[in-house]
């Protein structure tokens, strides 16, 4: 393992080209959509009409610079590929000096065209997703809003401008899913994903001043330089505090109960926030960090672990999930979970990790939009138990939807084929019994989820139709049919692409290699040889989709949840994760803060009260202060201060 | 130096507008609060010439200096001068005042407007002595100055507040004269073993003398003591949620955001300067106090039913930052303390005078009795949230860099305790989105009052702005207390933790 380290530190260390050409006009990426948010909120009404085209169209502006940029690292060889672009500086501090900058390297802009892109595509479903609400002016200034904050945290040079992103992303989610909050469990839901992320934050905060005081200095490139000094206590620590902020930002286990309940937000930002784009910001923070985890073997077994417990758990909540977007939440905080095991990995897991992101970014967008379609049709319905045959009545969005569900399954040759499959082989890279459990955890999971996506599918497309007379299931309108049909697109092929498996080394990988730092296969066998592990993958996949056809496709769903297993109980509620933070958490934080206010009113300021009346001679005097002549008491005590000061400069 | 006195003319400007409201014939008693606005905005456009006479760049302790005997006899001139962080409170102070004043247009109903001139009069006082008080460099006159600013707030308590207002002015006064008469002890104790002679109550004059280790140390508590009672920490802190909930939005804004820094500005201008071997023999409990502060008041502040008082305890967990980044003595925690200062000044007016606008508009003070006032007022609930969410130190928004800074600055010599204090960040989020959530979501209430009228925007904006530019661009600010706060911590030679990877190549960057 040291020795694959090695050539890791050299590539990180690697200096960065100051922008130039396009890229000096990199901030542009977040200018832009700020820009839009800043006009639509300080507009006010007056920008009703015209204020969400124009969000919209700032929004494939900042995709067009992205590409631009993009366009213009191509232009360098694969080690030059990352410049810097200083901006000013932002807080000159005594020892601590921090400037702000960006960074433009194949990382950052991998994921500057998946937000940008997805974005700008959300933008316009929600053109006609939110047609007819009236603060739509509002939801898409938070959009902009939302995308700006989210191409800081990526293009961030330094740590704690990306926490300016992460904490922005954070607002913008928090804004969203609270979006309806004239219903109070939608504005409880808010509070949740905020508070929950906040103590994720705490972790990026504390990680920040651990840098600090490590290294005196928070920018990625002085980090990346010093790791090799540190003490191993030290980056370890380091690796678990980001750790913790990656399991708030992307809902991965013990932090993961804000995600299904965030799904109150209107269907566009559970599809690009709540899975596409913001969810998956801890995998990068991971990645970006790499310096830190491959110091750290203790942090990195930590992520994997995390990424382990989540991806089945995630997929176990899924099965039982009877609302479609709750489903499919599950099915994100799995899919992360994936991605964050294979971050945990270390180098043979980086870019697949970054490489299942961006299929997931597409997939999994793709079906939240079908989702919406979905419940466009069925006057807001999410429950999966009154639809079914749905097929019948809206065939794009069904194939749209049955190309994310074939990409999700990893069904080849689409998107989850590659992405998917290659984590599960990394799984299996290792001495020990670690390539057995995490690697058997990977394979199990893809199993279950092609149970739950099939089942999701099937109860929602397929099937005899349980929906009610009154309900006129019809296909959506263009601009919400033209973005589902290119995520579409991208699921179905953009994983061929990426991996294109004619190439020596696949695209993605060699992309990625001058930041995360090469990955040469041949060195680092599975326990299992390569086909075996993708036919295991690919029966399980079969098997999975294959129950799930027979008990949701082929016998008839019935329209109130049976009682279920104890399993099935548990999993419909989470895994009863809220009644554990409940009763661990917000029941004594209760009890806490009603017993302090008791206390603060009868026993300090009690004891602060007695003191006040001893001061003024006797408590009946202080009485009489209560009873009115407040002012002639204390004119007197100023007047008794006058009166030392005078003895005072007489005595001198 | 420059002869034109400065400092002297910020802080009488005011004085004599307040002369002048007091004299005003009966006719023109309606014009009172724009003679009040116009003396403030005068002061306001003082204080950015004199700031703008302030070199950064210069080696002198004191700039703008003014310095004359004033009783010879007794050690005690009339000595004015301002080190950056002293700059940046007095610009502080003079921003917020006109728009407290803003706010407090129509504190008064039409059947007192008798008494607008004496309201407005006594905050423009208020203002003379804040200035006063952040720009003498005598002791004595500090004092003077210190126990001044009592008499203006208590009359602004005690006359304008609410049904429990004798109550909390009394309240007020007892612990802050308690505060003061122990601190007048210390100020007597530290004139006597200082120098003496007709300027030995300059600042300049005290620091650095020798004194013996039991004496600092008593004198040390003796100020402590009192601005400990100012800040307010816990356990001395009980006043001000009465005070805050009993008087004006206005008046809490100038005595949360302005009169409570003086507590931790004398912490830094006399504790730490003058008495650094006891500052360090007290540090230990301090930053327990300071610690417990955070904490308790952010626990306080989620459990209450007031929307003034919950502001006035997010400001005793504040202040608890704000003393924590000053006790660890870094350059880090006290640039981030000393921007904390002026951060906080901003974003605790913006919640009071925003829920002065929520208060007027509903007759009560209680969280319970809103609900879905984003679907009646949607501009006041935006600016309400953004005022939270700047409370709350959300990266972008100016609190932040300053709460970042104390704690990276603490996290240099105290890990643990920096780590518990951080958490107060989850509590903040509680604190303030709870609040949110009880007053502005929920069914929309069947109630109609107007969204932001012309003059609260007026309010709102420059907060806003304040909060985006520090957020975004501190670096004028933080250019401007730095050399104050290295002169301070070379002179009492305390020097950075270096960090831990040997002097890591490039950590300026």
């Amino acid at each position: 393992m040291s020795s694959f380290l090695v050539p890791l530190a050299d590539s990180a260390a690697a200096a960065s080209h100051p922008a130039t050409g396009v890229a000096a006009y990199g901030w542009l990426l977040v200018a832009l959509p700020l820009l839009g948010a800043a006009i639509l909120l300080v507009g006010g009404r007056r920008t009703d009409s015209w204020g969400p085209k124009l969000a919209t169209g700032l929004s494939w502006a900042a995709f067009v610079v992205g590409f631009l940029v993009f366009l213009n690292l191509l232009g360098y060889a694969g080690e030059e590929r990352s410049l810097s672009l200083h901006l000013y500086s932002w807080v000159p501090a005594g020892q601590f000096q921090l400037e702000a900058g960006m960074l433009f390297d194949p990382l950052s802009i991998a994921f500057v065209l998946l937000v940008t892109f997805v974005g700008s595509l959300i933008h316009v479903y929600s053109l006609g997703y939110m047609e007819h609400d009236p603060d739509k002016r509002r939801f898409f200034a938070y959009l902009n809003l939302f995308v700006a904050a989210m191409l800081l945290l990526v293009l961030a040079d330094s740590y704690l401008l990306l926490y300016v992103g992460w904490e922005g992303v954070g607002l913008a989610s928090y804004l969203l899913i609270g979006f309806w909050n004239f219903n109070p469990s939608y504005a409880s839901a808010a509070n949740k994903a905020f508070i929950a992320n906040r103590v994720g934050d705490v972790g990026m905060a504390v990680a920040i001043m651990f840098l600090f005081w490590q290294f005196g200095a928070v920018d990625f490139s002085t980090v990346n330089g010093a790791v090799d000094g540190a003490s191993q206590g030290a980056v370890t620590a380091i690796g678990l505090f980001l750790l913790l902020a990656a399991c708030g930002k992307s809902a991965q286990f013990p932090l993961q109960s804000w995600l299904g309940d965030a799904m109150a937000g209107p269907t566009p930002v559970s599809a690009l926030i709540h899975a596409a784009t913001m969810v998956t910001a801890g995998v990068y923070l991971v990645v970006r960090s790499h310096a830190i985890f491959d110091a750290a073997p203790t942090a990195q077994l930590a992520v994997v672990i995390v990424g382990a417990i989540t991806l089945i758990y995630g997929a176990i909540v899924g099965c039982a999930k009877d609302d479609i977007k709750k489903a499919l939440a599950a099915s994100t905080m799995s899919q992360i979970g994936y991605m964050m095991l294979a971050a945990g990995l270390g180098p043979v897991g980086y870019a697949f990790a970054i490489f299942h992101l961006l299929t997931h970014g597409f997939f999994k967008a793709g079906m939240f939009l079908g989702a919406g379609s979905v419940m466009h049709g069925m006057n807001d319905k999410v429950d999966m138990r009154g639809f079914g045959n749905l097929s019948s009545a809206m065939k794009i969005t069904w194939a749209t939807f049955g190309l994310g569900w074939l990409a999700i399954l990893g069904v080849p040759p689409f998107a989850g084929f590659w992405s998917k499959d290659k984590i599960i082989e990394a799984a299996f890279i290792g001495e020990g019994w670690r390539p057995w459990v995490f690697g058997l955890a990977t394979l199990i999971g893809a199993g279950i989820t092609a149970f739950y996506m099939s089942r999701l599918f099937f109860m929602t497309f397929h099937g005899k139709k349980r929906w009610p007379e009154d309900a006129h299931p019809h296909e959506s309108p263009p601009t919400m049919i033209y973005p589902m049909m290119i995520l579409a697109a991208g699921s179905a092929v953009l994983g061929l692409i990426l991996a294109w498996p004619f190439a020596q080394t696949a695209p993605i990988v060699s992309w990625l290699a001058p930041v995360v730092g090469g990955h040469d296969g041949a060195e680092h066998h599975p326990v299992l040889p390569v086909p075996v592990i993708t036919v295991a993958t690919l029966l399980v996949v079969a098997l999975g989709a294959g129950y799930a056809w027979l008990r949701y496709c082929r016998d008839a769903v019935p329209r109130t949840a049976p009682v279920g297993s104890l399993l099935t109980r548990a999993a419909r509620q989470d895994l009863y994760q809220d009644q554990v933070n409940e009763g661990l958490l917000m029941r004594p934080g209760l009890h806490l803060t009603r017993a302090l206010v008791f206390l603060d009113k009868r026993g300090v300021d009690g004891a602060a009260g007695g003191l006040a009346a001893l001061i003024g001679g006797s408590s009946s005097r202080l009485r009489r202060v209560q009873n009115g002549l407040a002012r002639s008491y204390a004119l007197t005590m100023l007047l008794g201060v006058v009166v030392i000061l005078g003895v005072v400069w007489v005595v001198q | 130096m420059n002869q034109f006195p400065w400092l002297t003319v910020i802080g009488l400007v005011p004085l004599v507008g307040a002369v002048v409201l007091w004299l005003l014939p009966p006719s023109l008693a309606d014009r009172a609060k724009h003679i009040a606005l116009g003396a403030s905005l005068v002061t306001l456009v003082f204080t950015v010439a004199a700031a703008l006479q302030f070199k950064t760049d210069s080696s002198a302790k004191y700039q703008l200096v003014e310095e004359h005997s004033w009783i010879p006899q007794f050690g005690v001139s009339y000595a004015l001068g301002v080190d950056g962080i002293a700059l940046a409170l007095i610009i502080m102070s003079a921003i917020l005042v006109p728009i407290c004043l803003l706010a407090a247009w129509n504190d008064l109903p039409a059947a007192e407007a008798h008494r607008e001139r004496h309201y407005f009069a006594l905050m423009l006082v208020l203002e003379t002595f804040m200035v006063g008080v952040f720009a003498a460099t005598d002791v004595f006159l500090f004092y003077v100055f210190f126990e001044a600013m009592l008499i203006p707030v208590y009359f602004l308590i005690g006359q304008f507040g609410g049904p429990r207002r004798q109550y909390a002015a009394v309240k007020f006064l007892l612990f802050s004269l308690a505060g003061g008469l122990i601190m007048l002890a210390a100020v007597i104790a530290l004139y006597v073993q200082g120098p003496g002679g007709a300027d030995g109550f300059l600042l300049t004059k005290l620091a650095g003398i020798q004194l013996s280790a039991d004496t600092e140390k008593w004198i040390f508590v003796g100020f402590f003591i009192a601005f400990a009672v100012k800040a307010p920490m816990v356990p001395v802190h009980t006043w001000l949620p009465d005070a805050a909930a009993e008087t004006r939005p206005a008046t809490a804004t100038l005595l949360v955001g302005v009169l409570d820094k003086v507590g931790t500005y004398g912490m830094i201008r006399f504790c730490l300067e003058l008495f650094p071997g006891a500052s360090q023999w007290a540090t230990p409990v301090v930053i327990v106090l300071a610690l417990v502060s955070i904490i308790y008041g952010a626990l306080l502040a989620i459990g209450q039913q007031d929307m003034m008082r919950l502001i006035a305890f997010t400001s005793i967990s504040h202040f608890g930052f704000i003393v924590l980044g000053i006790f660890a003595l870094t350059s880090t925690s006290w640039a981030g303390s000393s921007l904390y200062m002026i951060n906080h000044g901003f974003s605790t007016a913006a919640l009071f005078l925003f829920a002065g606008m929520l208060i007027a508009r509903r007759g009560s003070k209680r969280i319970a009795d809103f609900g879905g006032w984003q679907r009646v007022v949607p501009g006041l609930a935006g600016v309400w949230l953004v005022a939270g969410l700047s409370s709350i130190a959300l990266p972008g928004l100016g609190s932040f860099v300053s709460e970042f800074l104390v704690l990276a600055g603490t996290f240099q010599r105290h890990q643990v305790v920096a780590v518990i204090a951080t958490t107060g960040i989850i509590l903040a989020a509680l604190y303030i989105l709870l609040m949110y959530q009880r007053t502005m979501t929920g069914p929309r209430p069947d109630i109609a009052v107007p969204d932001l009228s012309r003059r609260e925007k007026w309010v709102a904006a420059p907060l806003i702005a304040l909060f985006l530019v520090l957020g975004f661009y501190p670096k004028p600010a933080l250019d401007m207390v730095t050399p104050a706060v290295d002169a301070i911590l070379t002179s009492i030679q305390v020097a950075d933790p270096a960090p831990v990877v040997g002097a890591a190549e490039g950590s300026t960057k």
